[in-house]
């Protein structure tokens, strides 16, 4: 019998520790990724020449940095894996994957797929967000770690989740200028929420240690009004305190984000199934506690639950495992992990309830203000479709190109989703249908998949 | 944090503030056929907005754009140049003699 091909799509910590699990299976699996360097987004590398240490680069996660990237180039040193980096997946079909990288087009077959393809930043639209020097936090932060640079002179971070503070302490630190870090979140939720968060203590009291030290920078409980601009850019973000007084905050760059959006493209394209997750607020796949989906296909990572790095570790082994052992091979032994689970779940959620959706900033978006940043569509036309067209997702999208434009819907689609539930009369977002994923899920040159041997 | 012709203050016109990294060697680039400069391991993206505030004109607005993402997911960052394909500028390093524009190529209907 021919060895199995297994093939993992993404090289963060999910990718990672699903490849080692089955290279010490004997397995030779095969990992595309996007990234120039396995690392992933939280554990990204800079390119070569570059000169901070892990310890300026990652902080206090330095260590779980190092050891994921050490492990991941072993093996790949070894023969034991192969890496195929700059390379994304566009298409899946039949046991298919269609990737398109530097040096073209390619078809890669696979017995069993493990997709840890992470997220993205969960936006929500605020008014002038269209405006050059707009970015998601996440960004950001990449900008920081991989390049060294800031992108403002002045920065005002806005929204809500762990990334919020922990990029405002890393932006002072590397000497940026942050003028305010305003969390949609109010001091009520964030206590609310302490005792799931408190089955990780020492996750719990970094966040608050953090919240201390910007001190005066941070505002808990703001409502975001508006993002002015002038031609080159950003020059003011306006926003009402917890105390209802208005604000305006100079800058020539914002930071935008409420926590993490799964991203779930390629799971939708391999026939999986998804439900509405009102913590997460998002639909998100369903598969066994292992991360099975069925038809030979496993997920792991932020592209299944939001568990942040440490969660996707633990479910890159698991998925590993499930894996093995449908294949009939030897499995390690999974209890402590599925335990690990759980308490590492417990804790996302807290997260979650911690720092909300922005449900009330988007139901009360201007008609005027650009929902889709792609193609300009505005609240009011999406309201107007939801209207006249049906409040369904993929009616609005068809009829209104809400979702359409070359983000596919990544950044609009869950506003997009508030506002058509409102005009429906629905109860919440979950209600208005999911929007169907559509290959090319990245933009490729026609030109490059026909070249496709 | 050093005051190389390439560190912090950045360029007049440019967007992002170099706080870091700032040793590596020089790469030449033509900006809509000026002559600019930027670092070994930047991306495109980098390049350009050390240089300038904005990458490209909005097809659906009248504002400009300057990316949103870094992580090769929002498709904001698609340019031009002179010869040749289109590139996404956050995931693209910059080569020596690259010939960049911020705006649609004229050939181009
Ligand atoms: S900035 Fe989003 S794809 Fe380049």
């Amino acid at each position: 019998m021919t060895e199995p091909q297994v093939v993992i799509v993404g090289a963060g910590p999910a990718g990672i520790r699903a490849a080692q699990t089955l290279a010490a299976a004997g397995l030779c699996p095969t990992v595309i990724d996007e990234g120039a360097r396995a690392g992933g987004q939280i554990y990204r590398r800079p390119p070569d020449g570059f000169i901070r240490p892990p310890g300026t680069l990652y902080g206090s996660q330095a260590g779980k940095a190092v050891a994921l990237h050490t492990a991941f180039d072993g093996l790949v040193a070894a023969g034991r894996i192969v890496h195929l980096p700059r390379r994304s997946v566009v298409a899946l079909a039949d046991g298919t994957l269609h990737t398109v990288g530097e040096s073209g087009s390619r078809r890669i077959g696979y017995d069993r797929l493990i997709l840890a393809t992470g997220a993205t930043d969960r936006l929500a639209p605020l008014p002038g967000w269209q405006a050059p020097g707009v970015y998601s936090l996440g960004a950001m932060q990449i900008a920081l770690k991989a390049q060294g640079v800031a992108m403002g002179r002045r920065i005002v971070l806005a929204g809500s989740g762990p990334l919020l503070t922990l990029l405002a302490t890393q932006l002072l630190k590397a000497g940026a200028e942050v003028a305010a870090v305003l969390d949609t979140a109010g001091m009520r939720a964030q206590i609310a929420a302490f005792r799931d968060l408190a089955v990780r203590p020492s996750f719990a009291l970094q966040g608050l240690a953090m919240r201390a030290r910007l001190g005066r920078h941070y505002h808990a409980g703001v409502v975001l009004e508006g993002i002015e601009a002038s031609d080159t850019g950003v020059t003011a973000i306006r926003w009402t305190d917890a105390g209802e007084q208005a604000r305006r905050t100079a800058c020539d760059a914002v930071g935008l984000g409420w926590h993490l959006k799964a991203e779930t493209q390629l799971a939708d394209l391999a026939g999986c199934r998804f439900a509405y997750d009102a913590t997460w607020s998002q639909w998100l796949p369903c598969t066994d506690r292992m991360g099975r989906a069925g038809d030979g296909v496993y997920l792991a990572g932020d592209g299944l639950r939001l568990l942040g790095a440490d969660g996707a570790e633990v479910a890159g082994r698991l998925a590993a495992a499930a894996c093995l052992s449908d294949l009939g091979l030897p499995a390690p032994d999974t209890a402590a992990d599925l335990k690990r689970l759980d308490r590492l779940e417990r804790f996302a959620r807290g997260i979650a309830r911690a720092f909300p959706w922005p449900t009330d900033q988007v139901r009360a978006l201007p008609d005027d203000a650009v929902l889709c940043r792609c193609e300009g569509i505005t609240a009011g036309a999406v309201r107007e479709t939801a209207a006249y067209g049906g409040a369904e997702a993929n009616r609005v999208k068809s009829l209104g190109r809400a979702g359409m434009g070359r983000c596919q819907g990544r950044y609009c689609q869950l506003a997009a989703a508030d506002l058509i539930a409102v005009t429906g009369g629905l109860a919440h977002a979950g209600e208005v249908g999911r929007l169907r994923a559509q290959a090319p899920v990245r933009p490729a040159l026609v030109s490059a998949l026909l070249e496709e041997e | 944090m050093s005051g190389t012709a390439f560190g912090a203050p950045p360029e007049p016109g440019g967007r992002l503030v170099r706080l870091a990294e700032t040793g590596r060697q020089p790469v030449r680039f033509l900006l809509d056929g000026a002559e600019r400069m930027a670092l070994t391991g930047d991306t495109v993206l980098t390049a350009i907005l050390t240089n300038a505030p904005a990458l490209r004109q909005a097809e659906f607005g009248p504002e400009q754009r300057a990316g949103f993402c870094l992580m090769g997911a929002c498709q904001d960052c698609w340019i031009w140049q002179e010869q040749g394909p289109r590139i996404r500028a956050c995931s693209t390093p910059v080569a020596e003699g690259m010939r960049l524009l911020t705006r649609t190529r004229r050939d181009w209907p």
